[in-house]
């Protein structure tokens, strides 16, 4: 049977230079690179090259990379991190209603440890609003969350604005750049940030790696403590394979960004065009002018999702319903809840494609082929 | 290459490399996705979830994964003091403890938290006495170590644990990450509630673990998000990260029962040369002592300068922990234990593993012989 993997967002294959740059940190340099033999040392250096690698790519500065286990351990210390480090300053934090689980639960974990918190309102097309944000801040406001690239619609957020419009404020600004990073330019000076997360198996990395980017001299309390890794701000003997890997992932896709974007712009215009060429009626769930090229989240109605991604996963295609971390629940999307509301029929039809640097126009073929065998069989 | 630093980390098991790169290839999906690849990522976890319950002898349910020894103990001693501290603020430990349980119950101090660090013998044990003298009403979790990364002592954790066993409000956590593979313990038999282990400790990868977590015993979490791993610990589960950890603890438990004996005779064997040295001083106990791990001491000699030495002829060993290489200049471990500076602050480590053969072992000693010689002639 034909396979087509367009659940990118979910999670990414590894690319075989990623797993052949790991390796080696396997079998041959294996060493812990907190021990002082040369050995160790050897592990260490690749390490610090990783490190500088990443940093240069993003315009940082090398000590203002922290790597973790993951996006969710780089949202939950950027996020807690810098609230419970700065609470002298306030205890106020502005968000967004559709940002991905990392952050959100952060942030109800410090509502409950006595932070406030705002969460921002998006119109259809899951973009804040800027005004609204002017409004929400206060002088005791300490952080700004707000996503790069919504995980489940593909909404850009306007972050250089907010960057600037907080330049003049005391809160941070922390950005969950997940999604983004394999498909927009990131420079952390451009973008006026004060924090960042990447996850590496979104973008053809290993899992169980990421980074935050923080600011020099902006102040965060670890989450996990112990020895003095990560210059004490992330305790636990460095993931060199993963690392590594992840280094490499981070250097194939800067390098391909441009040509990745066009391809997905290619193949969602196809699928696009495919889908009116048959008649099938649809809705695409995000801002059309702003949005990540890879996500294509779309309403059929009169279906119902849960039938069609079974029908889809039958004929070998694997796409979702929402994000892969609500996707085990039978609640709808928190993110089209807020974008919809609660009634909405698209909270019960909405399917979200997502594609990677492998995918192809034939695939975009088939699958819309299998949507029309479904919609048309079902009726 | 001779490397005599396991308990820093270790070589992975070639079939556990060939895992990983199998699942990482084949088995890519994100477990939390519903069509047929997510799923059979799930059910490669949920296999990896029984195959370490059942070496453990526990349930697939009290299995949690996570990313290392440290987030084990971080999520087990906050998780645990955080849930509980209704019941109380008193926390037992001791002072030889890893630096994730330290620094831990240190933050935990500054949240107004109530530690003991119970001191340790000259062997490095703690006396049951003094846990029984330091237990209060408020008390809610002790922590001990099984094996003691620096030195190999075995504290004696089913007679701690069977005396806990009267006080059901108080949570048991034994850190086991340098014990797995290479001394047994029976976590029903000791009580234990909560286990944590390192998955590159056993020749596992890095950046994977587990955290035992008796049934009915809750944690607040520290890293919150998608709810994986039973809300304790969210974030995308690093499938080939898992499934090597079942397998490298899968061969670690069979090269236990052929290999273990093997193990010990190799460190009877270097325990008897270091002892016939003349300068140097053994730290680990003959007695309760684990078979892998051999802590001396070379009065009078800078350690870093010898590791270096020994490195240059390809032979690794360690001064101390890793996780605390960098900071003091004296082993906390050994300075617990009584030891003056002249030897906590000369202590080396050798940490063997089921890799290790006799003829390192030889060559080890010839190696060592001849840098100890070459040492005091530059000294004199």
């Amino acid at each position: 049977m034909k396979k087509v993997y367009f659940d990118n967002a979910a999670t990414t294959p590894v690319r075989k230079e990623v797993i052949d740059v790991m390796i080696p940190y396997f079998n041959d340099f294996f060493g812990n690179p907190s021990s002082i033999h040369s050995f160790g040392r050897e592990c260490r250096y690749a390490l610090d090259r990783a490190r500088f690698s990443i940093a240069t790519f993003i315009g940082a500065k090398d000590k203002e990379i922290i790597f973790t286990s993951g996006g969710t351990e780089g949202d939950n210390l950027a996020v807690k991190g810098i609230a419970r480090a700065n609470k002298d300053k306030g205890k106020h934090i502005i968000t967004t209603g559709i940002e991905h689980n990392g952050v959100l639960n952060s942030v109800k974990t410090l509502e409950k440890e006595g932070f406030e918190a705002t969460y921002l309102k998006v119109d259809e097309t899951g973009r804040i609003s800027l005004d609204e944000l002017k409004n929400s801040l206060r002088e005791d406001t300490i952080l700004v969350s707000i996503m790069y690239g919504n995980n489940e619609v593909g909404t850009v957020q306007p972050i250089k604005d907010i960057g600037e419009l907080l330049k003049d404020h005391q809160a941070f600004f922390h950005t969950d750049a997940v999604q983004a990073f394999g498909v927009e330019k990131i420079d952390v000076n451009e973008l006026m940030v004060d924090a960042l997360t990447v996850a590496s198996h979104k973008i053809n990395g290993p899992k169980a790696v990421g980074f935050v980017y923080i600011k020099d001299g902006l102040k965060f309390d670890p989450i996990l403590d112990g020895g003095h890794q990560e210059k004490g701000h992330r305790a636990g003997t460095e993931n060199v394979p993963g690392i590594l890997g992840f280094a490499k992932a981070v250097e194939v896709v800067v390098e391909e960004r441009n040509k990745n974007r066009e391809l997905y712009k290619t193949l969602r215009r196809r699928f696009i065009s495919l889908l009116n060429e048959n008649g099938i009626e649809f809705k695409i769930n995000e801002n059309v002018e702003y949005c990540l090229p890879h996500i294509l989240n779309i309403s059929f109605p009169g279906t119902k999702v849960d039938t069609m991604l079974t029908n889809l996963d039958l004929e070998g295609v694997a796409v979702s319903g929402g994000s892969a971390c609500s996707a085990g629940s039978i609640t709808p999307s928190h993110v089209l809840v807020e974008m919809f509301g609660d009634n909405d029929p698209r909270l019960h039809n909405s399917i979200r494609f997502s594609f990677g640097h492998y995918n192809t126009e034939a695939e975009v073929d088939y699958v819309v082929n299998q949507i029309v065998k479904i919609i048309k069989r079902d009726k | 290459m001779i490397y005599f630093d396991n308990s820093a980390t270790t070589r992975p098991y070639k079939e556990v490399v060939e895992t990983f790169q199998e699942v990482t290839t084949n088995y890519f999906g994100n477990p939390s996705s519903i069509h047929s690849l997510g799923q059979q990522a799930e059910k490669l976890i949920q296999k990896s979830r029984q195959i370490v319950a059942d070496i453990l002898n526990v349930r697939d349910e009290e299995v949690f994964f996570t990313s290392g020894g440290t987030e084990g103990n971080n999520i087990a001693i906050k998780g645990c003091a955080l849930q509980y501290k209704s019941r109380g603020n008193h926390i037992i430990t001791s002072k030889t403890e890893h630096a994730s349980v330290i620094e831990t119950c240190k933050q935990l101090e500054n949240f107004g938290f109530d530690v003991t660090y119970l001191d340790v013998n000259n062997e490095g044990q703690v006396s049951i006495e003094d846990l029984k003298n330091s237990i209060k009403d408020s008390t809610i979790l002790v922590s001990l170590m099984h094996v003691n990364n620096e030195v190999g002592t075995v504290q004696p954790i089913m007679e701690i644990g069977n005396y806990l066993n009267q006080f059901p409000k108080i949570i048991f956590h034994v850190d086991n990450v340098q014990g797995i593979g290479k001394v047994p313990l029976n976590l029903r038999k000791a009580n234990i509630d909560l286990c944590t282990l390192s998955g590159h400790k056993f020749h596992g990868i890095k950046g994977s673990g587990v955290l035992f977590v008796k049934n009915g015993i809750k944690l607040e979490p520290l890293i919150t998000g998608g709810m994986q791993e039973g809300k304790i610990r969210s974030g995308t589960e690093n499938v080939a990260g898992i499934v090597s950890l079942a397998k490298a603890l899968r061969v670690s438990n069979e090269k236990y029962t052929l290999h273990v004996e093997q193990l010990q005779e190799m460190k009877n064997e270097l325990v008897k040369y270091l002892s016939s040295c003349e300068d140097v001083i053994i730290n680990t106990p003959i007695m309760n002592s684990a078979p892998h791990i051999i802590n001396f001491s070379l009065p009078g000699i800078k350690p870093e300068a010898f590791v270096h030495e020994l490195g240059k002829n390809k032979v690794y060993v360690s001064t101390r922990s890793a996780c605390s290489s960098k900071k003091a200049d004296v082993s906390h471990v050994l300075s617990s234990m009584g030891f003056d500076k002249t030897i906590s602050g000369s202590s080396i480590r050798i940490s063997l593993s089921y890799g290790n053969s006799y003829e390192e072992i030889i060559k080890f000693k010839e190696i060592f012989n001849n840098s100890l010689k070459q040492f005091k002639q530059l000294m004199r």
